[in-house]
Order: structure tokens, then sequence, then C-alpha cells
């Protein structure tokens, strides 16, 4: 290794040069900025996290440092030379290696074959499989990463795979490891053996970045970390010098983007409850672990959460379609009545005809068909409905004119009931099914990521539409991963993690600071700064920010 | 992403790749050292140069309508259905054993009998697919196809031990009664007082392929059914997600395919055979996939696509017939505009779609 390199200003002092080092990276998607100027130095033999929601912009950056994507400005410098990483190869040689959240592993493949895949050595396969063999004994002696190497992939678990992917990225003699949520799959025990490992690595002086929205990771492993939120680096701070009220405060923003008008709830009877909510998907994972609530009519219950916590398995399953092969267990009880949760009345339109509307989180893959027009997409769900049908044909110019008011109700533009969906800009779509779903005066709504990818101007409208339905008596349960909009509209929020209700709190009384712990996992929020809790009512429209787009 | 006009996607895609299909076909047409021009007039002047050649045109055209219906409704579900070739040999089946089952005394008894045999038997056959991929994901172009070979199969075996009548060689059913004889187009301009297609198979079953044509356009953008047929095609979460069951309308939709390309069997069988012979769907099912493609799975293009390999078919017979150009180029050329106007669809599309892309940002600037 170097030298110790010496200070050059601003950066945090260090004994060796960085292993990366990001200068003004840049990313735009289309209209999003998904990466904004960001500045990253990673010290060499050092476990860094990088810590923000979904969406932050976590995975892009390093999706740009893996050669996955070219950043449309700035400089990536590896070990302190400048470097152009056109693609993964580039990235390779340089010795980065990444595990990626969901492994690129072939399954009928053994673990031998799969470390050599795309490294081996000659035309033959035997000297690479023998030369693999021994490498995999000795870095397995080294790094407490056992794996059996001529197991095939299917016949391993899951934290085994995983190893897998470390392994394949050793063997390319990467010194530079970066791991994208590598617990969002593994059990404690897993991820406890996963951070041995790591330590063993680091003790090599071997570099690693790890990308997590999880706290407790961070506190534990990470000597540095970096925060990301909106595409943005916000804060890079030493771990041992700050707190998890510190990283969640910085990591969910305490910004206020709307003011909402509106008056206290007058909850008037029981519409839903829910008890003791299970569901296993088909992999195996416990993805809902007893979730019970009530919501009564006439109040907003918002769930708060870190996206992937098992609140898209809880709409799906309150609205009638949870995924393919998974099972569940406990009540759901709507205005009184038990619904059937698994049989033949289980699905989307029993629901819809027991009164619960559903604006689920993806519109593009769920709420609407983006090749359908505008009308047809506004009767989707509803098609059976006697109003649009004449006998044995749909009563297209009713399902037209019908359209055409909702349209008008919820201002889509342009108001052409004739366009497709996908030709309506984000908002607008949202629009088409927030108008569909509100319009027809359901008992309950569920509403799940209502103003994602959202312009202002509809946020603001979709929110008082929803605050509209519950004046009207009626119940909502709202899903959002913006904390803002949590805290704004709900009456109550409960915050979910890791398939689990973690606790209930009243918008006014809360912080920010304390839901991103309860986000976190983290349930003694005691000492959270309760000072900091500002009441909706309280909020400016000054504050507004038009980032959001 | 923006997409040219609906007319350039419609219409100049399929006719620049037809035209590009002929191209090339007159070039091996002069490699061996025939004339392409009078290649051309050959085909044009033996399959729509007089009421004869408009009977076999419209003959073949009535086989591949069905076939490429099936093709397009199974499509819109998003499901492709290969199996037209043995659902139409099942269709034939069902016909011969409707047809010979009584002595019918009139074909307006004997037709909607047959058909209902015919659809009965091609859905029955697309039935085992549609529910293997329906409940068990086994890929329906792999089951569909592997169908087509026990179909084949299926009728040698019903032909030779059972429908073949004792003492003969031909591995043929009996000639259908003199009641199940459907009224033959050219018999039905006479009785006009027209003379018109005489001694052409074209019959009765050209009107019905018709009205299917406009029944499934009905079907497909009118009713409940094809509604939920074309959210299921578009997509499936979505279609979870409004109540739509992936099981059910997978299965209706190759119902209605196998349905109809067994109804073909009305027009080959029962039309023109009169009786069930071996390997009488010849091919027209896998056409009926180049004829949905090039038709854009909507009715009306697969009449229009169905109407061209009508013609690529009869005048290509008349190829073989009139001049020295071998059997084996006529279905060269038929491969060709196969291969052009079907699977070689994208590469005449994409640059059109450049092209168009590029003017409009002109018209912008």
């Amino acid at each position: 290794m170097h030298e110790a390199v010496t200070d050059t200003g601003g950066r945090p002092a260090t004994a060796a040069p960085n292993a990366i080092e990001l200068r003004g990276i840049s990313k735009a998607f289309g209209p999003v900025q998904a990466n904004k100027d960001i500045d990253l130095r990673v010290p060499q033999g050092t476990i860094h996290g990088i810590i923000g929601e979904n969406g932050a912009g976590k995975s892009t950056l390093m999706s740009i440092l893996y050669g996955f994507y070219k950043p449309d400005k700035g400089e990536i410098l590896v070990n302190g030379r400048p470097l152009t990483i056109a693609d993964s190869l580039t990235a390779i040689k340089a010795g980065i290696g990444m595990v990626f959240q969901h492994f690129k592993l072939v399954q009928n493949f053994t673990v031998l074959e799969n470390v050599i895949l795309g490294a081996e050595d000659g035309r033959l396969l035997r000297p690479s499989l023998a030369k693999a063999r021994e490498v995999l004994k000795r870095l397995a002696a080294e790094y407490q990463l056992n794996v059996d190497p001529d197991e095939t992939i299917d016949e391993l678990s899951v934290g085994h795979q995983q190893r897998v992917e470390i392994l394949k990225a050793l063997y390319r003699q990467a010194d530079i490891l970066i791991l994208d949520e590598p617990t969002g799959v593994l059990t404690p025990a897993e991820a406890d053996h996963l951070f041995r490992i790591l330590e063993g690595l680091k003790a090599e002086g071997k570099t690693i970045i790890l990308i997590t929205h999880k706290l407790r990771e961070i506190m534990e492993i990470t000597d540095n970390v970096s925060v990301m939120r909106r595409g943005e680096m916000v804060a890079s701070v030493k771990t041992a010098e700050t707190s998890p009220e510190e990283l969640a405060e910085l990591m969910v923003g305490r910004k206020v983007l709307l003011n909402v008008e509106k008056a206290p709830a007058r909850p008037g009877e029981k519409i839903l409850e829910v008890r003791d909510l299970t569901l296993v998907d088909d992999e195996g994972v416990e993805r809902l672990r007893g979730i019970s609530f009530d919501i009564r009519a006439g109040e907003i219950l918002g769930i708060a959460g870190v996206s992937g916590n098992g609140q898209t398995q809880l709409l799906e399953l309150l609205g009638g379609f949870p995924e393919k092969g998974s099972k569940s267990g406990g009540t759901i009880r709507m205005n009184g009545q038990e619904l059937d949760l698994t049989g033949t009345m289980s699905d989307a339109s029993t629901r819809r005809a027991r009164g619960i509307g559903h604006v689920p989180e993806d519109r593009q893959a769920e709420g609407l068909i983006m090749d359908f027009t505008a009308w047809e997409n506004t009767a989707f769900g509803y098609h059976r409905a006697p109003e649009f049908n004449r006998g044995l044909l749909m009563d297209n110019a009713a399902i037209r004119a019908d359209a055409e008011t909702k349209m008008e109700h919820f201002d889509v533009r342009p108001r052409n009931p004739n366009l497709a969906a996908r030709n309506f800009s984000g908002g607008n779509q949202q629009k088409l099914v927030v108008a569909r779903e509100i319009e027809r005066n359901p008992d309950l709504l569920l509403i799940g990521q209502p103003t994602r990818g959202v312009d202002i101007g509809a946020i603001e409208f979709i929110h008082k539409r929803i605050i509209e339905l519950r004046d009207a008596g009626k119940a909502v349960l709202l899903v959002s991963v913006e904390l803002d909009e949590i805290l704004s509209l709900s009456d109550r929020i409960a915050v979910m993690f890791d398939g689990r209700i973690m606790g209930e709190r009243l918008p006014g009384e809360t912080t920010t600071g304390e839901l991103g712990l309860l986000m976190a996992g983290i349930t003694d929020t005691a000492h959270a700064d309760a000072s900091e809790g500002i009441p909706p009512e309280h909020k400016h429209v000054d504050e507004v920010s038009g980032e959001r787009g | 992403m923006d997409k040219m006009p609906k007319w350039a996607d419609v219409i100049l895609t399929p006719l620049i790749s037809l035209i590009l299909a002929m191209a090339i076909s007159a070039i091996v047409i002069l490699a061996i050292g025939e004339s392409p021009w009078l290649a051309l007039k050959t085909m044009i002047d033996g399959a729509l140069g007089s009421s004869y050649g408009w009977g076999y045109t419209l003959y073949y055209t009535t086989n591949f309508i069905f076939t490429g219906l099936a093709v397009a409704v199974a499509y819109h579900a998003s499901l492709f259905n290969i199996g037209g070739e043995g659902q139409a040999m099942l269709g034939g089946l069902g016909v011969a054993l409707i047809a010979l089952a009584l002595p019918w005394p009139h074909w307006s008894l004997a037709l909607p009998a047959a058909m209902v045999g015919a659809a009965l038997f091609g859905a029955a056959w697309a039935l085992i697919p549609a529910w293997l991929q329906a409940r068990r994901g086994s890929h329906i172009v792999i089951t569909t196809i592997m169908f087509n070979f026990i179909a084949a199969a299926l009728l040698n075996y019903m032909l030779v031990n059972i429908l073949k009548p004792a003492g003969t060689q031909d591995p043929a059913s009996a000639n259908f009664p003199e009641g199940a004889h459907l009224p033959q187009l050219t018999e039905m301009a006479a009785a006009l007082g027209i003379e018109w297609g005489k001694n052409t198979p074209v019959n009765i079953t050209f009107i019905i392929a018709l009205i299917a044509c406009i029944l499934v356009w009905l079907l497909i953008w009118r009713t409940r059914l094809g509604y939920e047929i074309r959210a299921l095609g578009r997509s499936e979460p979505a279609a979870l997600y409004a109540g739509i069951s992936p099981v059910r309308i997978t299965v209706i939709a190759m119902l209605i395919s196998g349905g109809l390309a067994g109804l073909m069997a009305i027009n080959n069988v029962m039309g023109e055979a009169e009786r069930l012979v071996l390997n009488a769907v010849e091919g027209a099912g896998f056409i009926g996939i180049a004829v949905a493609l090039m038709g854009r799975n909507h009715p009306f293009g697969v009449f229009l696509a169905a109407l061209l390999f009508g013609f690529l078919y009869q005048g290509g017979g008349e190829l073989a017939l009139w001049t020295s150009i071998p059997r084996e180029l006529i279905v060269v050329i038929q491969a060709l505009v196969i291969l052009f106007t079907g699977a070689l669809d994208n590469m005449v599309r994409m640059p059109l779609e450049r092209i168009f892309l590029a003017l409009r940002g002109k018209g912008h600037a």
C-alpha cells in the first residue's frame, strides 16, 4: 500500500489514499435527477456505509461505479487515479467487486462453476476449476467463507448464495467490495456471520461499501457513513461521531413540503378491522408477521416505513390480489363482516363489491393499462358494473361519458379520453387512477404512494381529495414512504418494519426523528427529541419545494 | 416512446416488407434464368385474372382467415398459439364425425351442427395447453406445437383404423352424405343468374369467415370478455388488481382461439373435400401466424393478409403450372413473404420509426 497522502483540505484525514473518490457525479433519467452533484470519499481499508431511503439514489450511484450507467457529469478516482468506467469489466479490472441485492448466479451450476464463470483461464475448464478450488479453500480459511464448492446453487441457503457472490468478487481479486442491501434477504444470524466476514476482509486491507437503509447495521459495522436523500449526498460523517437519531433525521429529512388544510378527524364506526394478518411469500419469506389495526369511518390511518417492509404485501392482501403462491392468515373484517382471505371470494372484484377502493402503489404496472385509452382505464376494475354494460356488449358511450366527467372533476390534462394512458404525465396518470377509485365513493380507500413521481400541483390536489373523502365519513388507509405526506395527511400513524407494526403515533405528538427510528426497527424512542414535533396545522406553504417532479 | 402514425404502422410497414420480399424473390427468379416480370404476371393472371382464379384465391383466403383469427385472439391475451395446425386437424375430425353420424337431409341443418363439432374439437385441442399454461406455467408455444404432432398422429390413427370404410386402401373417411354438401359460391351465383367461378372450391364458408371477422372484432373491442382478454394481455399484475382471473381468461381465450382454428375445417373438409383426408390442413395453421402478424392481430388486417396469402397460394400454383419455375421456388417465395412480413417485421419498422421521429423532430424545431 501507499504511504499516507497529505491531507488536501476538506478531506477527512486518513492514513491511506481513497479507494474510491467521486467528484460531482450527476445522473438524470429523463426528468428525474437520480444523482445530483455527488461527492464521496472512501478511504482504503474502511467499511463505508451509504444510507438513504428507497429512491434516494444509492443504487444508481453504485451502478455508475460498477459501469452499468454512465454519469452525465463528474469524475471517478479509484485508488487515487482517475478512471472512466465504461462497463463492468473495467470496474472488475480496477479491483471493484459488486454483490447485488438480487444475486447473479446460475442456479444449476456448482459453486465452483459459478465462481469461474467469466473468469476462466483457458478453453479447457479443468485447470481453472482446479485453481479455483485451491483459491476457494484459502479464502474459506481466511475469511470464514465456507461453502461446499461442489454444491449447486439451488441447494444453498440464501446466506450461502451471498457468500458465493462475495467469493466471486474475491476470486477476481477485488479489493473494493460493494454490497447492495446485503442483509435484506438474510436471517439475523446470517447477517451477523456476514458482518464477521466483512470485518475479516477489512482486516486484510479490503475496502467495503455497504448500501443499506438499516441503521443498526451502519452503527454496528461501518467506519464512516454517507447519507443520501433525494439524489443528493446530504452528509458524510464518522460513524463514531454520530447517532442513530441523527442519521434517521438526515435520512428522512425535515423539510415540510406541503400545507394541508384539515379539520380534526371525527372518527365514527369501525370500518376495517385487521387482526393478526400474516403472509409468507412463495419463497418462504415472512412478509407480514401479525399485523393488527382498525380504521374508523372519517379517519386516515397512515402507514409509514421504508419500502420493502411489508406495506406492499399488506395493500395487496387487503385489495384481494396477494402475490401468487403466497400463504396468508389472520382475519379482515369490513363493516363487521369477515372477508374471505384465501378462497374463491378473495379476488379484487369481490373486494370492490364490498366497498374497498384501491389506488395501487404502482400505477403503471397495476393501476392502469398503459396501452388502453384514458376512458378504458377509468372503468378498469369496475368494467363489470351494470352502468357500463348493455347486454352482451360494453356500453362504450357510457364509459366515455363517465370518463369525461371524472377527468373534469380531477382536472386531468390533456382532457382527452381517447389518449392512451402512457401519453399522460405521471401526475395525470395518477389523477386518472385516483379519480376512478374515489368517484366510486368507497367505504374504505386503500391508497399506496399516492404522490410518487407526481408533480407538486397534482400532489396538493390529490391530498385535498383524500381529505375530502375522509370528511365524507370514509375510511382511508394511506401507505407512503414520504414521511411528510404521512405526517400531514394522517390522523394516526402506524410504522411498519420487517412485517410488523412497530408502534402507533399521533402526528401532532411525534417527530420525524422518532418515526425514523421506528422505521429502522428501533422501538426504544424515548430519548428522541420530542420538541421537534411540528403539528401539521402549523406547516407553512412557503416551505414548498419544487424538486419533486 | 413516441411511435409513428397509425397509417404507417398498419399499411406502410407491411407494404415495404412485401416489396422487399418481392424484390428478393425477383432476384432469385432472375438467378435461375427466368423473368420475374413474367412470373408476377402469371401469378396475378392466375389468381386474380379470372373468376376461376378468384374462386381458388378466396378458398385459400377462407382457410387463412380462420387460422389468422385464431392466432390473433390468443395474441390479444399475450398467448402465442402456434397450435392452429393441430386444432384445425381436430376440427376436421369433429366435422367428419358429425357429417357421417346422420343422413343429413339438408346442408342448412348439417352446417350448424358441423360448425359446433369443428369448434368444439378445435377448442378441446387447445384446452390442455391452455390449462397447462394457466395452472402450471408450461409455455404455450411448446405445448401447442407438441399438440400439433399429437393431432397428426391421432388423425392418422382415426383415419386408418376407424373412419376408413372397409375395403378401401385410401386413409380417408367415407364421403359425406349428399345432404351435408355445402353450397359453392358458384352455385349461389348461378341461383342469382350469374356465371362465376366455375369448378372452384370456394363455398359458403367464405361468408362465414367474413362474419367471423366481424364477431371477433366485436368480441375484442366491444365485450367485457374482450376487455379482460386485452387487459390480461397487456399486464397481468394490472389484471389481478382489477379482479380479472388470469387462469380463467387464459383458458377462455385459448378455447376461442382453438375453436376458430377448428372452424377452418368447415371450409376444407366439408366445403371442399367432402370427406376427411390425411393432411387436410396443409400448413394453413402455420400460415395463420404470418397472417395474424401481418394483419396486426386486427380482424380487418387478418382479412387483408389472408387475401394476400390466398393470392400467393393460388398464384404460386399457377406459376408451377405455366412456367418452368420449379414448385420448390414457389415455396421459397411464400417463405420470403412470411419471413419479411412476419419474422423480420422489426427490420422495416424500426428504421421507419426512426425516420418518422426525425421528421417530427424537424417539425418541432
